[in-house]
C-alpha cells in the first residue's frame, strides 16, 4: 500500500473515529439528562413511591369503652377472644400440622379447608386465623404440646361481652362488623375483626366507645416480610360510658313482666331512665361471636318481636291514661273551671252518635278530680269537645307525647298525636266526633311507653324533663342529672296540682280505678291513671249482649296501661307500664306498676341511695320537694 | 504534537520491539489507575449489595479484579504484530466454544449461555466479541481505501459476524447478540464501509423488524412491550424496570446514603448485584455519584478514541475502535436498561457488575487496548496489495 493510500485511509479512519466518538458521547450524555430527569426532576415523586414500598403502616384496634351501670356494674365490657394462628412459614407441612391440631381441638372439615385456602392465598409468613373463642382448656392443650404443633401460636384479641344479657339488651344494643353505611372514613373499621354499635347506646355513643385507631409504620421488604418497626402512634382507647339504668333493678323489673309487657321507670326529678324492659329480649352475646342465620331468621319472624324495644318503638293509644293532658288543655283553654261538673248518664250523644261510658251506668255529676278517679268517659268527651283537638295536641306536645325525646336508643319512634289540619291534609274532614273520642285518648294517638313515663314524670315535677340514659362519660357528668337543667313546662301550678290529687285518688282513694296501684304504706303513697286500649271495637250488639272479655281471642283483647308517680308528696320516680292485651289497666297494669315501684322506692331509699353521678349536685338539694305540703286530700268518694 | 518519551523513541528506533522493561514503562498507566478507580466503585457498589459486607459479591470482584489486572497488563506487553498473526485463530476459537456452548451449554433463564471451564464460568459470547473484533480489524488491516468499496471484498467479513451473532441470537441472547452485531459494524465503519451501505442495511433491518419480531421469545417480547408501557403489568415484567427507576428517582442529588439504599436492601430492586447494580450506586449516592461512575466509564471510551487516533497502523485502530465501541455499548445499554429508556436485556455494567466472565473479557479488551497504545509505532512487514 502506498504511503498516500495509507494517508487516505487513515484520514477517512480518523474522521469516522471522531464521528463515531461524538455519536456515543452523545448518547452518554443522554443519559446523564436521563438521570437527571429522573433523580431531581422526579425525585421527590420517585422518593415517595420508594417509601410507599417500604413503609408499611397497619393499624392498633383500641379498646372499645365499657358501659357500665349506674352502680358501676359492667354492662358491656371486653372479654379476652383467644385464637389459635397458623403461620405457614413456621412448619414443613400445613396439612400434617393441622392434622396434629385436630387431635387436640376440634375442627371440622370445613374449618381445614379454610385455613389451606387462606395460607395457599397469603403469604407465606402471614398468619392465618385457626380457630377463634378457645376456651382456656382448649388453650393450655396447644401450649403443652407446641413442640408437636410447628406453625401453629396463640393470640388474645377481644370480643364484645354483656354480662346481663338479655336483661339490657334493648338498652346497651349489641356490636357486629361495621356495614357499608357504617364507613364514615375512621380507618378503624377497615379493620379485620373491629366491631360497632348496632343498636341501642352502643351505637348511640359508639365514636366515644370506639376510641381512635393507634398505628405502627413497619420497613417491609419487597414480599412484605417486617424488616423494623419505625414508629408507633398509641390510639386513644374507647371511653367508658356510664348510664343511669340500674342493673339489678332492671333483672328484678324483668323477672315479673310477661311477654308483650313494656316497663319504663324514670328518675322524675331529672328524666334519668332506670328500668327500661320490654319483653321478650334477646342475648346480644349471641352477636359478638356471629350469630346463626336460624338465629337471626327466629329473632325477626317471631310474632312477639324479641329484637325490638317495645318501650321505645310500640306505638300504642293511651287510653285514660291520656285524660290529665285532656285536662289541662281544658284549664288552660278555660273550657271548664276546675269545680264545674258535667253529668254523665252513662252516654254522650253528639247529633246522631252515642259514645259511652265505660261505666254503663254512668257517673252522676263529676267534676274534674272525680273525672280522673272514676276515669268518666262522658265528663272528658264533654271537655275535650269545648277545647277542641287543636290544643289537646298542643298540651300533649308539651309533656313530650308525639315529639322527639332525643333518647340514646337510635331509631326510638317519636309516636304521632293528631291535629285538625294533619286530617284536612289526609283529605278528609275533622269532625267534632273525632275530638271527643280523642278526648279519652282513642283515636289517631300513637306513643310510646317511654313517652307516657315522661308525660307522668313532667305531671310530677313540671319539668319538662326529657328521659335520657347517659350519666357520665369517661367520668364527665353530662347535661340533664340535675332537675335545674330541665325547664319548667310553664303550668299553672294549681292545675298540674289538681291532676296529681285526680291521680292520687285514682289509686288511694276508695272506689278509685286504680286501687291496684296503692302501695304499702311503710313504702309511700303512690299517684297514677289507668288506661284500658280496645284493639277492636265493640259493635252495639256485642254491647247490647253482653260481651265477655275473657270469652275474646287473646289478641282482641284491650291493652292495658297504667302511668304513675311516687311518693305522692315528693316526686321521685315515674313509671308507665303496658300490658298488650292485658285487658284492663286496673286489672294488668296497675297491679305491676306497684310491685315495680315498691322495689325502686326500697332501693333508692335514702340511706340506700343511688350513687349521684360524678360532679353533680345530690338529687335531693338539687330539687327541693314541690309537694311537701299535701298529704292526702279529701274528697268524695263515688263509683 | 506527539511528544515522544525517551523509551517511546528507543522503541521507534529499535523497530524489532521493545525489552520487557521498557514496555512496562510504556504501559498507560494513568489508565490503569482510571480502570483501578472504576473497579474500586465497583467493590463499593458490590459491598451494598451484599448487604454491607464484603461476601458474597465484592470480595471475589477484588480478586478477580486483581486476577485481571495481572492478565491485562501481561497482554499489554505482547507486540500487536504477534497478536493480528493469531487473530484468525482467536476468532475460530471464539466460535468454537460458541458451539460447544450450544452443545453443552448451562442453561440459565432460559438461555444456552455459560460453560464450564474447571473452575470458571465462560460465557463464550462475550469472548466472541473480541475475537470478533480481533478478526475483522486482521481482515481490513491490508485492505486500501479502493478495496473496501468493492463489495465482494465484504462478503468474508460480513459472514464472519453474521455467523457468531445468529448463534448468540439463537442461544436466546437478544441483547449481547446486538451489541455483537454493533460492534461489528463499528469496525466495518471505521474501515471505510462506504456510507450507503449502512443506509441500505438500516433500511433493510427497518422492513425486516417486524418480521424478526415474530420470531423473538416471549420473555424477549415482553421486555419490548412492558418497556413501552410498563406500568400496564407492575407485578409481572414491567416490576423490574419499575422498581429501578423508582429506585433511581429516589436516590435524588445526593443519594441516600452508603447502605442506606432502601429499594435495594429491601430486595424491591431485582440482580441488584448484576445488572442493576448501576441502580443500587444511584440510589445510595444520588445523581452525583452516578454522573461520576458515568464520567469514569466514558473516560474509558474516549480513551480507547484517542488511542485509535494515535495509533499508526489500520489493526491497532481498528481495533482499538472496535473494544471502544463494545465498551461504550456494554456502559450504554446497561445504563439506559435500568433508566428505563430501552428495553431490559441481561448486560453487565462493566467492571462494576458482579461476574466473572464480563470482567474477564473486559480486561482482556483493556489488555489488547493498552498493547496498541504501547505497539502503537509498530510497523507491519510489506503488506501485500
Amino acid at each position: 500500500m502506498s504511503k498516500k493510500e495509507e494517508e487516505r485511509r487513515r484520514g477517512v479512519f480518523t474522521r469516522r473515529a471522531l464521528m463515531l466518538g461524538a455519536g456515543q458521547g452523545g448518547m452518554l450524555g443522554f443519559l446523564g439528562w436521563r438521570l437527571q430527569k429522573l433523580q431531581l426532576e422526579q425525585g421527590e415523586r420517585y422518593a415517595t413511591l420508594a417509601e410507599e414500598n417500604r413503609i408499611s403502616a397497619r393499624l392498633i384496634a383500641p379498646p372499645r369503652g365499657r358501659v357500665l351501670d349506674r352502680a358501676g356494674r359492667v354492662i358491656a365490657a371486653n372479654d379476652l377472644n383467644w385464637r389459635a394462628l397458623l403461620v405457614a412459614e413456621q412448619t414443613q407441612d400445613v396439612a400434617s400440622t393441622l392434622e396434629t391440631l385436630s387431635r387436640i381441638i376440634p375442627l371440622t372439615e370445613q374449618d381445614r379447608a379454610r385455613i389451606e385456602r387462606e395460607v395457599r392465598r397469603r403469604r407465606r409468613f402471614v398468619p392465618a386465623v385457626v380457630r377463634e373463642f378457645l376456651t382456656w382448656e382448649e388453650m393450655a392443650r396447644i401450649e403443652v404440646n407446641a413442640p408437636d404443633l410447628p406453625g401453629i401460636s396463640v393470640d388474645v384479641g377481644t370480643t364484645r361481652q354483656y354480662p346481663w344479657a338479655e336483661h339490657l339488651a334493648h338498652v346497651v344494643g349489641y356490636v357486629a362488623p361495621p356495614a357499608e353505611a357504617d364507613i364514615d372514613g375512621d380507618p378503624l373499621l377497615e379493620l379485620p375483626g373491629i366491631r360497632v354499635g348496632r343498636s341501642g347506646v352502643e351505637k348511640f355513643h359508639d365514636k366515644v366507645l370506639r376510641g381512635s385507631a393507634g398505628t405502627v409504620q413497619f420497613e417491609v421488604n419487597a414480599v412484605g416480610r417486617v424488616i423494623r418497626e419505625l414508629d408507633r402512634r398509641e390510639g386513644a382507647r374507647g371511653q367508658d360510658v356510664t348510664i343511669s339504668i340500674d342493673a339489678e333493678l332492671q333483672k328484678s323489673v324483668r323477672g315479673r313482666i310477661e311477654e308483650g309487657t313494656s316497663v319504663v321507670v324514670m328518675d322524675a326529678r331529672n328524666g334519668e331512665v332506670v328500668a327500661m324492659a320490654s319483653q321478650p329480649s334477646f342475648d346480644p352475646n349471641l352477636f359478638s361471636s356471629g350469630i346463626s342465620s336460624a338465629q337471626w331468621r327466629e329473632w325477626t319472624r317471631n310474632r312477639s318481636t324479641p329484637l325490638i324495644n317495645k318501650t321505645t318503638n310500640g306505638l300504642y293509644a293511651p287510653g285514660s291514661t291520656f285524660k290529665m293532658i285532656v285536662g289541662l288543655a281544658a284549664l288552660e283553654a278555660k273550657a271548664i273551671g276546675p269545680a264545674d261538673r258535667v253529668f254523665c248518664p252513662g252516654h254522650y250523644d253528639l247529633g246522631d252518635t252515642r259514645f259511652h261510658c265505660w261505666s254503663r251506668y254512668g257517673h252522676g255529676s263529676v267534676d274534674m278530680r272525680g273525672g280522673l278517679k272514676n276515669s268518666c268517659d262522658v265528663y272528658f268527651y264533654e271537655i275535650a269537645k269545648r277545647t277542641g283537638i287543636d290544643k289537646i295536641s298542643a298540651m300533649a306536645k308539651r309533656f313530650g307525647l308525639g315529639v322527639d325525646l332525643e333518647i340514646e336508643l337510635p331509631g326510638t319512634r317519636r309516636g304521632f298525636v293528631p291535629t285538625r289540619q294533619w286530617r284536612i291534609d289526609q283529605g278528609k274532614p275533622w269532625n267534632l266526633g273525632d275530638t271527643v273520642v280523642h278526648g279519652i285518648g282513642q283515636g289517631f294517638y300513637q306513643l310510646t311507653p317511654l313517652s307516657l313515663a315522661t308525660m307522668a314524670a313532667r305531671l310530677a315535677t313540671g319539668r319538662a324533663v326529657q328521659p335520657h340514659l347517659t350519666r357520665s362519660v369517661s367520668g364527665k357528668a353530662v347535661r340533664g342529672v340535675v332537675a335545674e337543667d330541665w325547664p319548667m313546662i310553664g303550668i299553672p301550678e294549681r292545675d298540674l296540682k289538681l291532676m296529681r290529687e285526680g291521680m292520687w285518688a285514682v289509686v288511694n282513694e276508695e272506689g278509685g280505678t286504680g286501687k291496684a296501684g296503692r302501695l304499702a304504706a311503710s313504702v309511700g303513697v303512690l299517684a297514677g291513671k289507668t288506661g284500658s286500649v280496645q284493639v277492636r271495637r265493640v259493635s252495639r250488639e256485642q254491647r247490647e249482649r253482653g260481651f265477655r272479655i275473657e270469652t275474646m281471642p287473646r289478641e282482641w283483647r284491650p291493652h292495658a296501661l297504667f302511668v304513675a308517680f311516687a311518693p305522692y308528696d315528693n316526686p321521685q320516680y315515674a313509671i308507665s307500664v303496658v300490658v298488650e292485651h292485658g285487658n284492663s289497666g286496673s286489672g294488668a297494669a296497675a297491679p305491676l306498676a306497684k310491685e315495680i315501684m315498691t322495689d325502686v322506692l326500697n332501693r333508692f331509699r335514702p340511706g340506700a341511695t343511688p350513687p349521684a353521678a360524678p360532679g353533680a349536685r345530690t338529687a335531693e338539694a338539687a330539687h327541693p320537694p314541690q309537694l311537701a305540703e299535701a298529704p292526702a286530700p279529701p274528697g268524695a268518694t263515688r263509683r | 504534537m506527539i511528544t515522544t518519551t525517551f523509551f517511546e523513541r528507543r522503541l521507534l528506533t529499535r523497530d524489532r520491539g521493545a525489552g520487557v522493561l521498557e514496555k512496562f514503562w510504556l504501559i498507560p498507566w494513568s489508565f490503569v489507575i482510571l480502570l483501578c478507580a472504576i473497579a474500586a466503585v465497583g467493590y463499593v457498589a458490590l459491598y451494598s449489595a451484599g448487604g454491607g459486607a464484603a461476601e458474597p459479591y465484592a470480595s471475589k470482584h477484588a480478586l478477580r479484579f486483581g486476577f485481571g489486572l495481572v492478565m491485562m497488563l501481561s497482554i499489554a506487553m505482547i507486540d500487536i504484530r504477534i497478536i493480528a498473526k493469531l487473530s484468525w485463530l482467536g476468532y475460530a476459537l471464539g466460535v468454537g466454544l460458541l458451539v460447544l456452548v450450544a452443545l453443552h451449554g448451562q442453561v440459565g433463564k432460559g438461555a444456552q449461555r455459560w460453560i464450564e471451564l474447571g473452575p470458571v464460568q465462560l460465557q463464550p459470547s462475550e469472548l466472541m466479541k473480541i475475537m470478533l473484533v480481533l478478526g475483522l480489524a486482521a481482515w481490513f488491516h491490508r485492505a486500501s481505501w479502493e478495496r473496501v468499496g468493492n463489495p465482494l471484498f465484504l462478503i468474508p467479513p460480513v459472514i464472519a459476524v453474521l455467523v457468531p451473532v445468529g448463534m448468540i441470537l439463537k442461544q436466546p441472547n437478544l441483547g449481547t447478540g446486538m451489541i455483537t452485531l454493533m460492534v461489528g459494524g463499528a469496525v466495518f465503519w471505521a474501515a471505510g464501509v462506504r456510507w450507503w451501505k449502512f443506509a441500505a442495511i438500516l433500511a433493510a433491518a427497518g422492513v425486516a423488524a417486524p418480521i424478526a419480531y415474530e420470531h423473538l421469545h416471549d420473555y424477549q417480547r415482553a421486555r419490548i412491550t412492558t418497556f413501552l408501557d410498563p406500568e400496564s403489568d407492575p407485578l409481572g415484567a414491567g416490576y423490574n424496570i419499575i422498581q429501578s427507576k423508582i429506585a433511581l428517582g429516589s436516590g435524588g442529588l445526593w443519594g441516600k446514603g452508603f447502605l442506606q439504599g432502601t429499594q435495594g436492601h429491601l430486595n424491591f430492586l431485582p440482580e441488584k448485584q448484576t445488572d442493576f447494580i448501576f441502580t443500587m450506586l444511584a440510589e445510595e449516592f444520588g445523581l452525583v455519584g452516578a454522573l461520576a461512575t458515568l464520567l469514569l466509564l466514558a473516560l474509558v471510551v474516549a480513551f480507547a478514541l484517542m488511542v485509535a487516533v494515535r495509533c499508526r497502523h489500520q489493526f491497532g485502530r481498528l481495533v482499538a475502535v472496535g473494544l471502544g465501541t463494545n465498551f461504550f455499548l456494554y456502559v450504554f445499554v446497561n445504563i439506559a436498561m435500568v433508566t428505563g429508556s430501552i428495553p431490559v436485556g441481561g448486560v453487565p455494567l462493566p467492571l462494576i457488575s458482579h461476574g466473572g466472565s464480563a470482567m474477564l473479557t473486559t480486561m482482556l479488551g483493556c489488555g489488547l487496548l493498552m498493547s496498541v497504545y504501547v505497539h502503537r509505532h509498530a510497523e507491519f512487514g510489506a503488506t501485500r496489495d
